[in-house]
């Protein structure tokens, strides 16, 4: 396959794997007041794992998202003893999302999403005039 | 026999098929630039052009990660001129991708592909009119 052609492969998995990183971005967000999430315990936050993986015959490598981890940060504790999550001292867990961070987050992800599809573009242009030799 | 046209093409086209393969390693490393511990990679182009150039290079040979893979007859590897960047500065996370760098390189590789195919054109347009015979 032409290495022109692999340049598709390569952004085209880092495309998808930015999407699923503003995804679980979302996700963190949208549920950053979830006292309690499906199986009833308190939502955690969710991180994507990344990792270069090879393009098959190429040096070169695209990315691959590995797994979806809970955060291991520690829950956030919020005293309000009307609340009817409330444990035995008044205080309710909430979600340990950081929604600094998760803004964070989601501007880089945006930014590397638009850095692949110019990558993409230009790539195409390349091909296009690559075909039109002779022409 | 080899041509003329082969001759005077054949510098054009193993720049091009170079730096084909550099806008794939260049595309790699903006693809990674999130990647925890990815180091970014270049090719030596001026040592890749020459080695190339010097044994006449055809096809580039593919990676074979078993050895059931079936390599390419005549192929060279480029292996040898590949190298990794030294980084300006340290990432927390291992990772050496220096996004402005490797967006400059990007931009400055499609260039010179752009003019590679340039330049094949006005051959061919050269070709074309002295048989032509106008």
């Amino acid at each position: 396959m032409s290495s022109m052609l692999n340049v598709f492969t390569i952004a085209g998995s880092a495309l998808n794997a930015q999407s699923m990183r503003l995804n679980t971005t979302a996700s963190n967000l949208a549920n950053a007041d979830s006292v309690a999430g499906a199986d009833g315990q308190p939502y955690r936050a969710k991180q994507v794992v990344f990792q270069a993986t090879p393009v098959a015959g190429a040096e070169a490598h695209g990315v691959r998202v590995t797994g979806v981890v809970d955060s291991a940060a520690p829950l956030r504790l919020v005293y309000d003893p009307a609340n009817p999550a409330a444990d035995g001292e008044g205080y309710v867990s909430m979600p340990n999302v950081n929604v600094v961070e998760e803004m964070v987050n989601m501007i880089s992800a945006s930014r590397s999403y638009q850095n692949n599809t110019e990558v993409m573009n230009t790539a195409k242009t390349l091909l296009q005039r690559t075909l039109q030799i002779g022409q | 026999m080899k041509a003329l046209i082969d001759n005077a093409l054949s510098f054009h086209q193993t720049a091009l098929n170079l730096q084909a393969h550099r806008q794939q390693l260049l595309a790699s490393n903006i693809a990674n630039a999130d990647t925890p511990n990815y180091k970014a990679r270049d090719i030596d182009f001026r040592s890749a052009l020459q080695g190339a150039l010097g044994e006449r290079l055809g096809p580039l040979a593919l990676s074979t990660s078993s050895a059931r893979h079936l390599p390419v007859a005549g192929a060279a590897s480029l292996q040898g001129y590949i190298g990794y960047r030294t980084e300006f500065q340290s990432s927390v996370d291992g990772n050496t991708v220096n996004m402005d760098a490797e967006r400059a390189a990007f931009a400055e590789n499609s260039l010179h592909y752009e003019a590679s195919i340039t330049f094949i054109n006005g051959l061919l347009r050269g070709m074309q009119s002295a048989i032509s015979g106008q």
